[in-house]
């Protein structure tokens, strides 16, 4: 295979993870990485570093939009970027001693995981009814446009939710993906924010959490700028046409994409890594 | 879309952050293309093999490198100051909220914000190796 064919068919499978990652709030990595291991026969450490790129991308072009449309609570974000930036620098540290089959079993647990959660769960949180002390005293609670105009929310279990994410980011800094899973999962069940606002926040706290561990990266020589130029503008793309379908698609609709795939790429992953044929 | 005015958050400071981040991924997006239309022209129809990690050279590891690298019109190097680019988005997004919240004089998320903005700083700067 030429580098002409190579850049282009990893950017077409690009696009279509950067459309799925950015329609269910989880960046792209979670496809991206599966796709360039499994599919291209890529060492794991070059599919991270390239995913952590555009998760970058992926997360500040969509929080963009995200932002203006008054869904993300940058407060809460924020807040919340402490715990995830310091997990992502810590995930970075474990991925370099750390063999790539067992890289690969965690991504694929982790997958396992996210989809699991999501089959479950059913029910909705639209926000904690009783306002949190510590939330109001950090003033975390907020407003979002809904179907009957503005709705307010009060954040729950603040402290829990900030472990999470320190988890989230040292998953994130490990694995090359955004963590967008378990971001959302912290925040929609954990803290009670609303569905969207979790997902669009978590959107825009990828972003930070990914360059903490991409500059890690960086600077240990993961980022290859033959593989991480076709990942990058090809989820861009695909990123950009997500953002627009995600206002009006259903949460509903978002958990069940969301779940099949990372369903069958944990199932992939995790035979991979026991296979061994890293 | 027209929105009530919203006690707990900024909305010149989201429109700000908004356009920053649209702006520092269309620039970073459009040196990666250029940097991606010259390794194509130049490598193109060479045999790819990424299936065995060896790392990036020392040149392209570092901010100073990539930048020595650029100079000497190398293909990988303008991708990769695309990527430092991209990289450097969401600090200057970080750095922009503080500015934001420092003019709200909401002096605890200055705070919060430094913080963030400290460790991403250390970590891009090669701080941790």
């Amino acid at each position: 295979m030429t580098v002409y064919l190579f850049t282009l068919l990893i950017g077409i499978g690009s696009l279509l993870a950067g459309f799925l990652g950015s329609l269910t709030g989880l960046g792209g990595g979670v496809v991206i990485v599966p796709m360039l291991v499994l599919g291209f026969g890529v060492d794991i450490r070059y599919a991270v570093g390239a995913s952590l790129v555009s998760v970058i991308a992926t997360s500040s072009a969509a929080a963009s939009s995200f932002v203006r449309e008054g869904y993300s609570n940058i407060r809460i974000g924020m807040f919340l970027e402490i715990a995830t930036t310091l997990g992502a620098v810590l995930g970075a540290i474990i991925a370099a001693k750390m063999p790539s089959s067992a890289i690969s079993i965690v991504f694929g647990t982790v997958l396992l995981h996210a989809s699991y959660s999501s089959f479950r769960t059913r029910h909705i949180h639209e926000g904690g009814d009783r306002p949190d002390p510590l939330a109001q005293r950090l003033r975390l609670d907020g407003t979002y446009p809904g179907a009957s105009g503005l709705m307010s929310y009060h954040v729950q279990r603040v402290p829990l939710g900030f472990a999470l994410m320190f988890g989230a980011g040292t998953l994130s800094g490990l694995l090359g993906i955004g963590s967008g899973a378990v971001k959302v999962l912290a925040m929609d069940r954990v803290m009670r924010i609303p569905f969207k606002v979790s997902t669009t926040t978590s959107n825009f706290m990828i972003g930070v959490t990914a360059a903490a561990s991409a500059g890690v990266y960086l600077n240990r020589g993961y980022l290859d700028p033959g593989l991480t130029m076709p990942v990058m503008l090809g989820v861009l793309i695909g990123a950009l046409f997500g953002s627009r379908l995600l206002i009006r698609s259903r949460s509903n609709t978002l958990r069940v994409v969301f779940s099949a795939v990372t369903l069958i790429l944990a199932v992939e992953m995790i035979y991979h890594g026991l296979s061994g044929r890293l | 879309m027209a929105r009530l005015r919203d006690p707990l958050t900024d909305r010149g400071m989201e429109k700000m952050i908004s356009n920053l981040l649209r702006g520092g991924v269309l620039l970073s997006a459009v040196v990666v293309i250029m940097g991606g239309a010259i390794f194509m022209l130049r490598h193109g129809a060479e045999h790819p093999d990424y299936g065995v990690y060896r790392g990036e050279p020392a040149e392209l590891r570092t901010v100073g490198g990539i930048v020595a690298n650029i100079l000497s019109f190398h293909s990988k190097g303008v991708i990769e100051l695309g990527v430092l680019l991209l990289l450097g988005t969401p600090v200057a997004r970080v750095a922009l909220s503080v500015v934001g919240f420092l003019r709200e004089r909401d002096y605890e998320y200055v705070v919060v914000t430094l913080i963030v903005l400290t460790i991403l700083l250390f970590t891009i700067s090669g701080g941790i190796g």
